[in-house]
């Protein structure tokens, strides 16, 4: 059960990290044009 | 010219500089990938334009760059788009705050229920003794802050209802989540077999889902209002001693001269001072004929100056024009409106009182029944929890914004968060006529050669006489000659001498024709009359067609059209009607157990607009109506008219449904919660599969045609 001391730490600061990077999303406006930017994609002239 | 374009300018500094305010559109009909980049080339051409963005979601527009408006509009609608600017000051709300922070705390509680419900898998699958009380430890680290951070917007709900004695939706949920969450510490540091902590931030997560969908209605509603107020003009030209000066309404003062521009609407109420003037009183009275005024008469707030500009005499101003006298009207109408209860506001009225009655009836029930308080107040935390608040917290606003999106995607924008519950019990559908049902047109005649239809148009766009816009519209895509001196008759028409030929638009006696009618004369030729006909809105006939309501129109144009209506599209026409009478029809057939959808654009609608059960205006009408209404229509088309009822009623049968839906996993829960059988587990599987049944359910809308 040792091997917990390691593994609660790893799964907290993946999470952790999955939390930043959306609250990096939200601030940085990628939620403002979804379809938009879905559509853009098949633009090729940018 | 040395100095450098603000297109070019290559320096950092010198482009913050050019670059200015964003100009911003309102562009209903952009739909794809295509007319994205159609946009964005055809603009990025445009002198001046620096940067060019379409933002499809909100089907905006925006352009930076020293540009002028009306340049960005006329390549728009050489594209193929319908465009309205916006008011930048009006939009100036810098960010959606809000919005964004119930995203984050939606996150924040999403990913702390991932890693407790991972820890609780543990404690499921037989962890025991100190394991289990270790897991149980961490949990409470993770969900104590994070419900007192995530759970704030319905803790503050559920006290500011609380504090006024009344019980809302929020006081069970906040209620569910502190006990959950502060009975879960309890057993923790007693070593207790149960904790729902994942249940605590589920709760908090799947509601603050239901949230921000329920904001961002919201929020559709409140910015459709804002994109709109950028069509009315708010400064007036004042004539004084050093020449024009533009100052806002709100410093005019009685017996000011004030200049109207030709085409621009009267600021102020007040008396003709030039000898005569063409104004177009549609918009206050439904006439659909200009009204020719000699100096002395009076003009009314909100007249269009059609012909040359105009000079008049404030007589009031501010509160006193006969335009806010009518707008006051609205209020009062408005205010019986707001009192409607919202669906979701009655199943909380109902619900809120029964789950605590229920819980605390479980609670005494355990207590006298065996003696453990512990356990009692267990089990009554239990049915708090699995009574499934979550999915009747999700019920309408999921159905709701997909609704809204549904609509947007369509054309039409809802402004009010109750219209469309309203629009589901309308039972009568009353039209205005004049800008809503017809607009002004003109036949223009096959013969007409190609060279002679350019000259037409260049005439036709050099006037703001609704008949020119009438023939401008009707010439489609004919390219107008080059011309620069046109010069506009007032009351009669506009001419142009090209290549020593005097070519006139106008009234027929002037041109020397004998019809009194709309014509065209180029140079000694024989004049060639322009039928002038009230042509219908584009898929009017389609829209009747659709509604499977009783219909009827109220207008206060003259019998003569109103009667020609009446035999082009069979309903019942009423004419001559005062905004009073209109007032007063709807207000019979709401006294005879009717609810009335309102149709209009003008002033003379406003009140009934606003009084009426609900009411849809569309994009060009006045401010004032626009406010008024519940929706507003972005296309020309009325063709999707009908669907407006149908997604309506479509809303209203799938939030019952998902009541319906939670109430069901209610039946199976509430009894094994006051059994005394319910575990963490049970909780959460009950509460994530009802709310994602509903979420599920809710998305059906989209199907809908």
């Amino acid at each position: 059960m040792n091997v917990l001391v390691v593994l609660i730490p790893v799964s907290l600061i993946l999470g952790g990290v999955g939390l930043a990077a959306f609250l990096w999303t939200v601030r940085s406006d990628q939620y403002d044009d979804d379809k938009g930017n879905a559509a853009r994609i098949l633009l090729d002239d940018e | 010219m040395t100095m450098a374009c603000p297109a070019c300018a290559a320096a950092p500094l010198a482009q913050d500089v050019a670059s200015g305010p964003a100009l911003q559109f309102s562009l209903p009909g952009v739909h794809c990938a295509a007319c994205i980049g159609k946009i964005e080339r055809g603009l990025a051409g445009v002198l001046g334009v620096q940067d060019v963005r379409v933002n499809l979601s909100l089907k905006r527009l925006s352009v930076s760059g020293q540009v002028n408006p009306d340049r960005v509009l006329s390549v728009l609608e050489d594209l193929g788009y319908e465009a309205y600017p916006l008011d930048l000051a009006a939009l100036d709300r810098a960010r959606d705050t809000e919005g964004r922070a119930l995203l984050t705390r939606m996150a924040v509680a999403g990913f702390a229920m991932m890693n407790v419900m991972l820890l609780s898998v543990a404690v499921w699958s037989g962890a025991s003794d100190a394991t289990r009380d270790l897991f149980h430890l961490i949990s409470a680290l993770i969900a104590l802050p994070v419900v007192a951070y995530s759970g704030q917007p319905f803790f503050i709900n559920a006290w500011a209802a609380l504090r006024v004695w009344r019980l809302n939706m929020d006081v069970p949920i906040s209620l569910a989540i502190l006990l959950a969450a502060g009975m879960s510490l309890f057993e923790t540091l007693h070593g207790g077999v149960h904790a729902y902590f994942d249940a605590a931030l589920s709760l908090t997560f799947f509601l603050l889902i239901g949230r921000y969908m329920d904001h961002r209605t919201r929020s559709a509603a409140r910015s459709a209002a804002r994109e709109l107020t950028a069509l009315e003009v708010h400064t007036a030209d004042r004539v004084t001693a050093r020449g024009l000066q533009t100052v806002p309404l709100t410093a005019l003062a009685v017996d000011d001269v004030i200049a109207v521009p030709c085409g621009a609407r009267v600021p102020v109420d007040g008396v003709l001072i030039s000898d005569a003037a063409l104004m177009d009183r549609s918009f206050l009275t439904g006439e659909s004929a200009a009204v020719a005024v000699t100096a002395g008469q009076a003009l009314q707030a909100g007249e269009i100056n059609l012909a040359a500009p105009l000079r008049l005499r404030a007589t009031a101003v501010g509160e006193d024009t006969s335009l806010r006298r009518m707008a006051a009207l609205v209020e009062t109408a408005e205010n019986a409106r707001n009192s409607y209860t919202a669906l979701a506001d009655r199943a909380a009225q109902v619900y809120a009182p029964a789950v605590h009655l229920l819980a605390l009836a479980a609670f005494l029930g355990w207590a006298i029944a065996t003696g453990d308080m512990r356990h009692a107040l267990n089990v009554a935390i239990a049915v708090l929890i699995i009574t499934c608040p979550c999915a009747l917290g999700l019920a309408v606003p999921a159905v709701s914004t997909a609704a809204v999106s549904r609509l947007f995607s369509a054309g039409f924008l809802v402004r009010s968060a109750t219209a469309l519950e309203r629009l589901a019990e309308v039972t009568h559908v009353v039209f205005d006529k004049t800008g809503t049902l017809t607009m002004p047109g003109v036949a223009v005649p096959e013969a007409l050669a190609p060279a002679d239809r350019a000259v037409a148009k260049a005439l036709a766009e050099a006037s703001h006489h609704p008949l020119s816009r009438a023939l401008v519209a009707a010439l489609g895509d004919t390219g107008a000659v080059a011309a620069e001196e046109i010069r506009e008759v007032a009351g009669q028409g506009v001419e142009l001498r090209q290549g020593g030929e005097m070519i006139r638009l106008g009234r027929g006696p002037w041109l020397g024709a004998d019809f009194p009618g709309l014509g065209l004369r180029i140079g000694t030729a024989q004049a060639i009359p322009l039928e002038v006909t009230d042509g219908l809105r584009p898929g009017v006939r389609a829209a009747l067609a659709g509604i499977d309501l009783p219909c009827e129109v109220l207008t206060g144009d003259a019998e003569g059209p109103a009667a020609q209506l009446a035999a082009r599209i069979s309903l019942p026409v009423t004419a001559n009607a005062r905004p009073k009478d209109k007032l007063r029809r709807l207000n019979t057939l709401a006294a005879r157990g009717g609810k009335v959808l309102m149709v209009g654009d003008g002033l003379n609608d406003t009140a009934a607009l606003a009084s009426a059960h609900a009411s849809i205006a569309p994009a060009k009408a006045l401010d004032a109506s626009r406010s008024a209404a519940d929706v507003v229509v972005l296309r020309d088309s009325f063709a999707d008219l009908p669907m407006v009822l149908r997604v309506a009623r479509a809303t209203g049968r799938l939030s019952r449904q998902n009541f319906a839906i939670a109430a069901a996993y209610n039946f199976i829960a509430v009894p094994v919660a006051l059994a005394g059988f319910a575990t963490p587990l049970a909780a959460a599987l009950a509460m994530s599969l009802s709310s994602i049944t509903v979420l599920l359910n809710s998305q059906r809308m989209r199907s809908l045609k």
